[in-house]
Parts: C-alpha cells; structure tokens; sequence
C-alpha cells in the first residue's frame, strides 16, 4: 500500500457537509447532492424495510403446503406490494440516487450535480409517489402482480390498481429527473484532465443506467397512464371487448422493465468494478472493455423484451429474433465477468467487507445470468415460465447482485459518507451470514420450479415442501444477515473510529478529499492527471522513491 | 463552441417554407396517391418540416456534435420500439396455429 | 470545455452564475444539453401513443379512415398555421435575447403566448364539437358516453353524424378517437405547461435578467416549444388527413 503521492490531502477540517448547516429545513432545502444522497439513503430503507416484511409474509405462508397462514386474495396482494415496492421504491433508485448521487460529483471533481434543484425535486417526487402507493396498499392494496397485466388489471381486479399505477407514474419522474442529471454531469462537469476514459467504471455504468432511465421510463409512464384511463373511464386501447390487443400493453411495460433490470444491476457492476480493481490493488483488467460492455448492456436491453412473452400468443418468429437477442446481451455481462474475474488474477486481495459483497457478487450474478439463458432458450422457456426457476433466476440477479453490490458498496464508501468506520470483524461476519442465507433462499427455488411449482399460488402440492422449508430457513438467516449491518452503521455514525480521509489508501478522486467531505466537496477544483485505478507497481515506487516519509526511512 | 446566431432572414424562410409544407400536406390528403402511397407522402412531409423546425428554429445544424447524437439516439430508440414491436404483429398470421 | 476551466477562474463571475459552475459558458451548455435530454424522454413518451396509433391504424383502415374524416381538417389546419407562426416568434424572442434587445424581446414572447393561447382555444372549439356529436369515448366525461349518430347511405349529408366507411364499427371508431383525446389532449396539456413557462419568462424579461450573456432560460424554454410544435406537426397529418382521400 503506498500513499499517493502528487496530491496533498487538505488538513482535516472541522467544517463537512453534515455540520455545516443545523436543522430539520437545512436537510429538507438542501442542494448540496450529498445530502440529497443521505436522503435517499433513509427513504429507500424504508422501503426496502416494508418489502422485506412482505417477504417474510409470503416465506411464512409457504412453510406448508395449505394456505394457512394468509388468504389466497391477500397472498396476491401480498407478492404483488412485495414486488412494486422492491422494484420501484428500492431496487431502481438504490445504487443511482444514494451512492451514484453521493459520489459522481465527487469522482468527476465538480462541486455538485448540474442541476442540485432537479437533484432536490427528484426526491420529493419520489416521495410523493412513495406516499400515494402506501395509501394505496394501507387503503386496500393491489393483487394484479407488479406487472399489471391486462385486461386484468384494467377490468377484473378489484383492487386500487389506479392509486398504485399513479404512485409509480410519479416515481417515474424521479427516476428521469436523476438519471438527465447524471447524464449532463458526466457530459459537462469534469474537472480539467478528467477524460472519459480517466473515468472510474462506476460512472460509466452510471452512465449507461442513465440512458435506459431516459429511454425507457417515459415509456412506462405512459403505459400506466393509458391503463390508468382505460381502467376509469372505460375507454381502451387495451381492452379486447373494444377491440384492443392486451399484448400491446406487455410489449410497451417490457420495453422498460425489462430494460429496468438493467438499470438495477448496471449500477452495481458498477461498484463490482470498483471494489474488484481496488481491493485487488491492480488496475482493472481490459478498462475499455467494461466501460463500453456498460453501454453495450444499455442498448442490447432494449432489444430484449420479447422473452417475457414467450407464452403469449407473440408471434414465433418474433420470439426466435427475441431469443437470439437475449443470448447476445449475455456477451458483455460475460466480458464483465471475465474482466473482474482476470483482474483478480496475480493480485494482491484485500478480504475487507466490501470484497467479500463483491466476491460474493461475481458468484451469485454468474449463477443469476447463466440461469437467465435456459429462460431465453424458446423451448426451455415453455417449460419453466411463470415457475419458482423464474423466481430464482430473478432474485439472484436482484438481490444476489443488485443488492450485494449496494451493501459492498455501502460498507465501501462509509467512511466516506459518514466520517466513521462501521466495524471490521461484524461487517465480514454479517457479510458471511447473508451470503448463507441467501443461497439456502433461493437455491432450492431453482430446483421446486424446475420440478414444477408455479409461482404466485399460495397452496402448492406437498411434494414441494422440502424445498420451501429450506428457502425460508434461509430468508430468516438473510433477513437476520441484513438486521446486523442496519444495527452497526447507525451505531458507527455515532461511536464508529473516525476514518481517515483515505482509508483505504486508493488514487480516487473522491479519496482526496476530507471524510466527510465538505459541502463543495473540494478546497480546490482538483487537476486529474493519473488513469483511473493507477497503483504504482511496487518495484517502480521503490526506485522512484515513491513511499511516504515514514517507509523511507527502513 | 461559442453560440452561433441564426439571422433574420433564415427564421422568416424557415417560417414560410413550413406554411407551404402545411398547405402542400393538406393538398396531397385530398388526392388519391396509387399504391397507398398518401401515408408516404403525408409522413415525408411532416418529417421534412420537422427536420426544418430541428436544424434552424431548434439550432441543431449550428450545435455541438453532443446534440446530434441526442437527437439520432432519441431516434434511434423509437426505432427500436416501433421495429421490435411491429416484427410480432406482422409475423403473427405467418405461423397460423387458429389463434 | 476544459481549458476554459483552467481560464476563466480569474474572470469575473456573472451574478446569475450558479457557485458549482465553472463560468457562464458551462452553465449554458449544461442547461441546454439538459433540455436536449429531456426532450429525448419526450419522443420516447409520446412513442409510446404514436406505436399505438400506427398498430391499430393498420388495424383497422377504415374505421380510422371514417372517424378521421369527422375531423374539422380547417380548424386543424389553421391551428397548424398558429402554432407555426407561434414558433417563428418564439425563435425571434431567443434571437432578440441573443442580440440583447429587450423591448423586442418581450414583445415576441408575449406573442407567442398568445398564440399558443389561440391554439389552446381553437382546440377547445374542436373538443366541444367532438362532445355535441358524442365523441368522447367511453365515459371519460360522466354522463356523455360515447354514441355518435350514423350517417346513413340513404340521407342527406349530415356534418354531425358520422359516415362509416365499409368494414368499419363504431367500436373501432371509439379507439380511434381515444387515441385521438390521448394524443392532442397530452399535446394540449404540454401546450398549457410551456404558456406557464411563458408567463415565467415574460416576467423575468421585463425585470431584465436575461443579456447577451445569460439567456440560458429562454433557449430552454425556445428548445420546448419548438419541440411541442413538431409533435403537432405528425399529429395534424396522422389524424385529420390520412384517410381523406377515401372520400374524394
């Protein structure tokens, strides 16, 4: 580890982004991107808090084969809140809007996102779409699933379909207005010498995220509107009764949520790329190949969306070019992979928290992705749609990647955030426990769907019980994995050891800095003259001379 | 890329040449085109107009590289939207199974 | 874009200078590049209204055909006419503030306020006919579901009833114009947003905070219109002309 020499890091100050301003209106007005970031961080664990006790309620109902523990129209309701409030409310804003917020700005060199009162805005909105869905789910809930299938959802479900569609119309906004934030920071903000391809791969899978939130959201918005209207005012466009094509509603919600599958992990091989090149003290194997492997997945995820429809009466032909598709957008994430996987290769690992979430990643996405092709497969799909293989294959990208990515990158970038360090020895353990009980979860998911068990029933043939008995198992170990690391950072911001400005004695830019950086996030706009992942081999700096005072003196 | 003022005289052409695009438009809807040919004709107007209110009144013929792109891209993905889509409708009856 | 980071530190900053911009330059390119991204969530917005149109259009020509020819194609065509001249001037207000004229300025916004007012009213006179006849599909307004008359072969010619082509049905005809209020009714309601915006620059301009230098807002709000004008500019053609020449 040898300190980075040809920058000096500015005397700690008492003056960060968090004293700087006092009280309740100096968080709730804020534009300093930072804070905005803390903000998003608190709401989307609230979220992801209400998701995850829908999560034990569908475990808990699944431990028997009868449906004892809930109704079958509340097990609907049940799997289907789980679902909107996991996609919408945490898993599309998680890494973007707190650590893609917290730090783009900080690895470009600027002093904020190009537009902080759009910054402000996006969060409001998502709020707002936040609090109308939870009027919806305490008001009665919604059964249609969280992909809102008509005509059922349009016509049959009794459920508050409008209210929920609304909130995630809203939330919409939200994400556009980040993701054209990101877009124009990265386009116009770059400190002088900050070149595309100086850029830490985080940003460049920010990027590519970016552009499927711009491309693709407007389309969902609409959508919903359309179904919203259909839904009251009896007009149709989606409506057989009138004439309409029920499919036209699948093929416009898939042209963005398939893409949103992307904008979920793309963030996350993001970070990947970070901890991988960092913790391995190497620079990254094949940058370019990454960085442009993000923005390959952006476009090929658009081209996709078919193979959600595979049983519908989509035309064969139509699916054949899906299918083909589908296997060619595996080759950059494969390249991804490879890439993190050769960086490893002759490196010098450091097994802090962080890497294991990331080593744990590289794994899990493997198993999600590979997964994901016997689902593109034509043939094999007849076979396993709408079974427990679908459900697991989506929940090892989901959470095996999406989710252990922003916990690796959350443990990353702490000391950053916050000033404190979260505890070393708990953040392995709990790191170890999640890992367990994610694969006991959803492991045996694979196998109940490949023998058979639909998903979205609440009684299933006691056959499958084994299989059940060991998934929730399983979801108690992760849920407690997960209790354990929401214990200690709120401890650590209070009692943590102060971090030094560059704990882990990286070249980023944002490790430049003070921890917690101040609210221009820089004394001075810094000049960038190194690559991005520039670790001085060993031998290089012992000539040069290049360790700190201390080291030279040996 | 300091800003490029468009003059006078190209906003008032701009302008007169998108009146006669409109009346050309509403001329041709009224004749009956051979081989279904007023949809073509119809769209080519529209897009041309288009294209006019794009490079002048909107700027993007004097404008960064950066902007071309935005617009080809935003294109692009319509593209994407309307072939992918329309590659199920037209091949639906090709394969015909009864439903 | 870099060098002039290293350059303009000294430079003395324009007060309407936002502090994380470097200088006015990267403000303008950043506002405007802003507007060009928001623009593309646009045409994937509307995109998604345009596949809709385009699939069931082919669908069903003759229905379209039919409930197309009930269109008033001289208000459309007019209305077309108004928001053309409505972005010639608005293209004129961004010139004027380019070359730091301020009287000429507002006078050109206030134009183009108030023909994209005229637009808004002609299209209400539209959507009135459209309610007398029993248009509105469904029952998008309580009370006045849909349920035009029908022209029959045998009548006289009835500008309020409708003539249904051969092979086409009413039901077909209802999608027709539910596309048709989704469509000019999102079109309408981008048109109410950018006469809000509108007023927002008049008021600004008159309290002269735009120059030569900073004119950032007007170009945005320019970029806009001109953008709500070209859908406008596809939907005038999709909805009220294909399908004319049917009948003559």
């Amino acid at each position: 580890m040898q300190p980075i020499e040809s920058f000096e890091v500015p005397a700690p100050s008492k003056v960060n982004y968090i004293n700087a301003q006092y009280g309740l209106k100096s968080w709730l007005l804020t534009k300093d991107h930072k804070r905005i970031a803390l903000l998003y961080l608190a709401s989307i664990t609230f979220f992801f808090f209400i998701g995850g006790i829908y999560a034990l309620m569908i475990r808990l109902e699944l431990l028997t084969p009868q449906g004892d523990f809930l109704q079958s129209t509340t097990y609907n309701k049940v799997f289907t809140q789980h679902g909107i409030i996991m996609v919408f409310f945490f898993l599309i804003p998680s890494i973007p809007a707190t650590l893609g917020n917290f730090l783009i700005p900080m690895m470009i060199g600027a002093k904020d996102l190009a537009f902080p009162r759009i910054n402000l805005l996006s969060w409001y909105v998502y709020l707002v779409g936040g609090l109308i869905t939870i009027y919806a789910l305490l008001a009665g809930g919604v059964d249609t699933g969280w992909t809102f299938y008509t005509p059922f959802s349009t016509t049959f479900s009794n459920s508050y379909v409008v209210a929920t569609g609304l909130g995630i119309f809203i939330n919409g906004f939200s994400s556009i207005l980040t993701g054209l934030n990101f877009i124009v920071t990265i386009h116009t903000m770059r400190a002088p010498g900050m070149t595309w391809f100086r850029m830490p791969l985080f940003l460049w899978s920010h990027y590519a995220t970016s552009l499927i939130m711009i491309l693709g959201t407007p389309v969902i918005a609409i959508t919903i509107l359309l179904l919203a209207f259909e839904r009251v005012a009896g007009v149709g466009i989606f409506d057989p009764e009138l004439g309409g094509d029920p499919i036209l509603f699948q093929h416009l919600f898939w042209f963005y949520s398939h893409p949103a599958v992307y904008i979920m992990v793309l963030p996350g091989m993001g970070v990947i790329s970070e901890l991988v090149a960092n913790f391995s003290r190497k620079n990254i194997f094949g940058y370019s190949f990454v960085a442009f492997s993000s923005i390959a997945i952006a476009v090929f995820g658009f081209l996709v969306w078919g193979h959600h429809m595979f049983v519908t009466p989509q035309s064969v032909y139509a699916g054949m070019i899906f299918s083909f598709l589908s296997f060619a957008v595996a080759i950059p994430s494969a390249i991804k992979v490879f890439n993190w996987t050769a960086t490893l290769y002759k490196s010098s690992i450091s097994y802090d928290t962080p890497m294991l979430y990331a080593l744990g990643f590289i794994g899990l996405f493997t198993i999600g992705g590979m997964t994901g092709l016997f689902l593109a497969s034509l043939a094999t799909d007849v076979h396993l749609s709408d079974t427990y293989f679908v459900v697991a294959h989506f929940h090892y990208i989901m959470v095996g990647g999406t989710l252990m990515a922003y916990m690796g990158g959350l443990h990353y970038w702490w000391p950053k955030i916050t000033g404190r360090m979260y505890p070393e020895g708990w953040g392995r353990f709990s790191a170890l426990v999640i890992f367990v009980g994610f694969n006991l979860t959803f492991l045996p998911q694979f196998i109940a769907g490949y023998l058979g068990m639909p998903r979205r029933y609440h009684a299933y043939p006691p056959e499958f019980q084994v299989f059940n008995v060991l998934s929730t198992a399983g979801a108690s170990i992760l849920g407690f994995g997960m209790l354990i690391p929401a214990i200690y950072f709120v401890w650590s911001m209070r009692y943590g050891r102060h971090a030094e400005p560059n704990p882990w004695h990286l070249p980023g830019l944002e490790w430049r800095t003070q921890s917690p950086p101040p609210t221009e996030n820089f004394e001075v706009t810094p000049i960038v003259t190194w690559e991005a992942y520039e670790f001085a081999p060993p031998e290089e700096t012992e000539v040069v001379g290049r360790f700190g005072p201390e080291l030279e003196r040996t | 890329m300091s800003e490029h003022i468009v003059s006078v005289r190209v906003y008032i052409t701009i302008f007169l040449a998108l009146l006669v695009g409109t009346a050309l438009t509403v001329a041709a809807a009224f004749f009956d085109f051979p081989w279904r040919l007023n949809t073509i004709v119809a769209l080519t107007i529209a897009v041309a107009k288009a294209t006019l209110v794009v490079l002048y009144f909107m700027h993007v013929r004097y404008s960064a590289r950066l902007v071309w792109v935005i617009v080809a891209s935003a294109l692009f993905w319509m593209g994407i939207l309307f072939a992918f889509t329309f590659s199920d409708y037209f091949t639906r009856h090709w394969l015909s199974t009864g439903y | 874009m870099i060098e002039s980071h290293a350059t303009t530190q000294e430079v003395h900053g324009h007060r309407a200078l936002q502090h994380h911009f470097e200088n006015m330059e990267q403000q303008r390119e950043a506002g405007t590049i802003g507007m060009w991204v928001f623009l593309v969530t646009e045409i994937m917005f509307f995109g998604g209204m345009f596949l809709a149109y385009a699939l069931y259009r082919n669908m069903f020509p003759a229905a379209f055909a039919s409930a197309s020819n009930h269109l008033d194609i001289t208000l459309g065509a007019v209305n077309t006419g108004v928001l053309i001249l409505s972005s010639f001037t608005m293209a004129m207000a961004v010139y004027f503030t380019q070359v730091g004229k301020q009287r000429p300025q507002i006078i050109a916004l206030v134009l183009t306020l108030i023909l994209g007012l005229a637009f808004l009213g002609i299209k209400a006179v539209e959507y009135h006919e459209k309610y007398t006849d029993r248009l509105i599909p469904g029952h998008l307004i309580p009370g006045a579901s849909f349920g035009p008359a029908v022209q029959e072969h045998d009548q006289p010619m009835d500008a309020h009833k409708l003539h249904l082509l051969p092979g086409a049905t009413l039901k077909q005809v209802e999608m027709f114009y539910w596309i048709y209020f989704a469509m000019t009714g999102m079109h309408a309601l981008h048109m109410i947003i950018g006469a809000g915006l509108l007023i927002f620059l008049i008021i600004w301009s008159m309290k002269g905070r735009f120059d030569p230098e900073y004119h950032g807002p007007v170009e945005v709000v320019g970029l806009y219109w001109h953008f709500v004008d070209i859908v406008w500019i596809f939907l005038f053609p999709l909805l009220y002309l294909l399908g004319r020449h049917f009948e003559h």
